[in-house]
């Protein structure tokens, strides 16, 4: 009797503690956004670009997550320089990234896309009146990749990609491929072009570089989702190369950093050349594109030029931005954005990102503006 | 003490509808502004797929897809999971049966996104061949044809995967019912001189066809909400339509793998475009529960409910 009795007893704790809990979690609900990412610390640094030991604190950032390999590499660099800091990084995508950003909920935004001019005069809520800047941190060039048995090396025109992924070209031995590609033996494999499910700044910068390459086929403006109904696609860069191993006869879009092993890329016609895709050759388009006009001063967009032809020049390629606030109130959040982005953006910091993730370094003129628009960032 | 528990069950029960309301009311508040916002901004802002030019347009083929992923899996799983609740109630000595029992069970601890990588990555390359057959023997028919992507990427194999994932809770429920089947009827039967097949048929099928009938929906209710898995397995849909190419890619999509695959990339209107394709994806499952309750409860002699 007595068992039982103490038995009952527990199952009724039990259920009590589970109640409990339940309606903590309850009460805890909502804004997990707002609390996150404000500086913890009081501490304030000099407001040196680089190099000031007093930064500490936790701090956060969010979006691109094609930036996240060389992004963990910066992190890693910046926190064994300050002891007392910690940063976080949610990869959760350049949207992601950008809204939580104007919602004021992390100190900066990593983005594949720069600010629309709507999101700019939102950005005068959490920045200011200067409201926030596109800073480039990070250019890599985006390999067309394709899987074919006994074919080592491939040829590519503009307009032969774009029929590839419109589906106007079926099978590997179209004669339109076979005019890119004289004295190659093709087979007539199906061709299965794969894209992006998710929404993607590869995409982007693909269907961007499609339209103004080759834009008779490729008639879609550039878009973050793939803009046609139909076809292979997959999650994610990781996704997209799994299917590339898996499947004879595929081909696809994706970052240079992430084409998986055994795996070939083809070469694109540039000009009159055939280029593979290389650090230097997106480097060096970048540093020819103009910046794109009526921004505000420090805001640094480039209007890549995909019709880029000099020797060596790779113009399917991606940049990627910091995006932070002109000014900050908040003086630890401040200082620690312009430390950190003032290392992102330093010769150091892009030889430390290409030799984790595979990027081209900034170099020349767009480095020096993108480190002079991070000392303007005002602080306190 | 007594009436302690009694408050704290009663708490306990009144907190699970309080849960189910407080879901049911975040879905139509959120997803509000998306069913009464006009088509012209629900294309501008609420990032709508090319070809959709209002909500009842982008949602309508999710449903859609969610159905028809649901009920491929569901034919394909429930003779499956039958049999072996048969072999484990009625045929397997006793030893095999806890042996087999055990398997089953440990099938439904694996997470989807194992299930998900395995079908991506093992599974859609090594069927596609068995596919394109497929596909290539029903295009015969004349006026028919059956297109098969070669990456195995299809509603098919998404099917297929969502298929045994629902196994394990089919096959329980149902060993459970088949066990319980009265042993008076069944050595009536055999006095009669039924075979061992005859016995299942006149004496365990009947007795438990509403529980296969539930456990057949709870097994429903997984796979309309299974995410993880369709995620990685299928080649989804980027726009609308209605087809039944099931060996084909990108001509299908679920609605809880498209709500995380295009969430974290979404914002404002677009947020309540997708949290309104939930909603619909809530009526749904509860249509089918409702249904399954009434199934059940149309034969009083046994509910799985009890």
């Amino acid at each position: 009797m007595g068992n039982i009795v103490k038995r009952t007893h527990a199952v009724g704790a039990a259920v009590l503690a589970g109640l409990t809990a339940l309606a903590l979690a309850a009460c805890g609900s909502d804004n997990n956004n707002a609390t996150a990412g404000s500086g913890s610390s009081a501490t304030s640094g000099s407001g040196a670009t680089s190099a000031g030991p007093a930064i500490s604190g936790t701090f956060s950032g969010a979006g691109s997550s094609a930036q996240q390999q060389a992004m963990q590499a910066w992190i890693a660099a910046e926190q064994q320089k300050n002891s007392g800091l910690t940063i976080n990084y949610d990869p959760a995508g350049s949207g992601a990234g950008r809204q939580q950003f104007l919602a004021g909920g992390v100190a900066w935004a990593g983005s594949d896309a720069a600010m629309s001019a709507d999101e700019l005069t939102q950005s005068q809520k959490v920045c200011g009146p200067d409201g926030a800047w596109d800073i480039p941190v990070y250019v890599s060039p985006i390999a067309v990749a394709y899987n074919l048995k006994g074919v080592s090396s491939l040829n590519l025109a503009p307009a032969t990609v774009a029929k590839i992924f419109t589906g106007a070209i079926t099978t590997w031995n179209d004669p339109a491929i076979a005019a890119d590609n004289p004295g190659v033996t093709l087979p007539s494999t199906k061709i299965t072009p794969v894209h992006r499910s998710d929404k993607s700044g590869t995409t982007n910068n693909f269907t961007d570089y499609l339209n103004k390459a080759a834009g008779d086929v490729w008639t879609n403006a550039k878009a973050d989702a793939w803009p046609l109904n139909g076809g292979d696609s997959a999650q994610g860069t990781s996704g997209v190369a799994g299917v590339l191993s898996s499947t004879d006869g595929a081909v696809a879009y994706i970052d240079d950093s992430g084409v998986p092993q055994g795996i070939n890329v083809a070469a694109l016609k540039v000009g009159s050349a055939w280029n593979k895709p290389s650090a230097d050759g997106a480097s060096a388009v970048v540093n020819a594109s103009p910046l794109a006009s009526g921004r505000p001063a420090n805001d640094i967009v480039v209007s890549i030029d995909r019709k880029a032809s000099a020797s060596g020049d790779y113009p399917l390629l991606m940049v990627s931005y910091a995006i932070a606030c002109s000014s900050y109130s908040d003086s630890a959040k401040g200082n620690f954005v312009k430390s950190f982005l003032g290392y992102v953006v330093s010769d150091a910091g892009q030889k430390a990102g290409a030799q984790a993730a595979g990027s081209a370094p900034l170099t020349g003129a767009l480095a020096q503006k993108a480190a002079a628009s991070v000392s303007a960032i005002k602080v306190g | 003490m007594s009436r302690v528990f009694r408050w704290a069950a009663t708490a306990a029960g009144v907190l699970l509808l309080v849960v189910l309301a407080a879901v049911a009311v975040f879905l139509l508040i959120r997803g509000w502004a998306a069913i009464t916002a006009s088509d012209a901004t629900l294309q501008s802002e609420g990032n709508l797929p090319p070809g959709a030019h209002n909500l009842a347009g982008y949602i309508g083929p999710l449903i859609f897809g969610t159905l028809i992923a649901a009920a491929l899996a569901l034919v394909m799983a429930t003779p499956v999971a039958v049999g072996i609740a048969l072999f484990v109630s009625h045929y397997a000595p006793r030893r095999v049966a806890g042996a087999v029992g055990f398997v089953i069970d440990l099938l439904a601890a694996i997470p989807s996104v194992v299930f998900g990588l395995w079908g991506a990555q093992i599974l859609a390359p090594r069927i596609a061949p068995l596919w394109q057959w497929v596909a290539d023997v029903l295009s015969v028919i004349p006026g028919v044809t059956v297109r098969a992507t070669a990456t195995g990427r299809s509603m098919a194999t998404t099917a297929l995967v969502l298929a045994i994932m629902i196994l394990p809770i089919i096959t329980a429920v149902s060993r459970e019912v088949f066990k319980q089947t009265p042993h008076l009827h069944q050595e009536a039967a055999l006095a009669l001189g039924a075979t061992r097949w005859e016995v299942i048929r006149m004496a365990v099928l009947p007795f438990g066809r509403s529980g296969v009938v539930s456990a057949a929906m709870l097994g429903l209710g997984r796979a309309l909400g299974e995410t993880m898995a369709v995620l990685m397995v299928l080649s989804t849909s980027s726009g609308t339509g209605y087809s039944f190419q099931i060996f084909d890619s990108g001509v299908l999509q679920t609605i809880a793998a498209n709500i995380a695959a295009k969430f974290p990339d979404s914002s404002g209107l677009a947020v309540n475009t997708l949290i309104a394709t939930g909603l619909a994806l809530f009526v749904i499952t509860m249509a089918v529960n409702m249904l399954a309750r009434w199934i059940v409860s149309r034969r009083n002699e046994f509910s799985g409910a009890n």
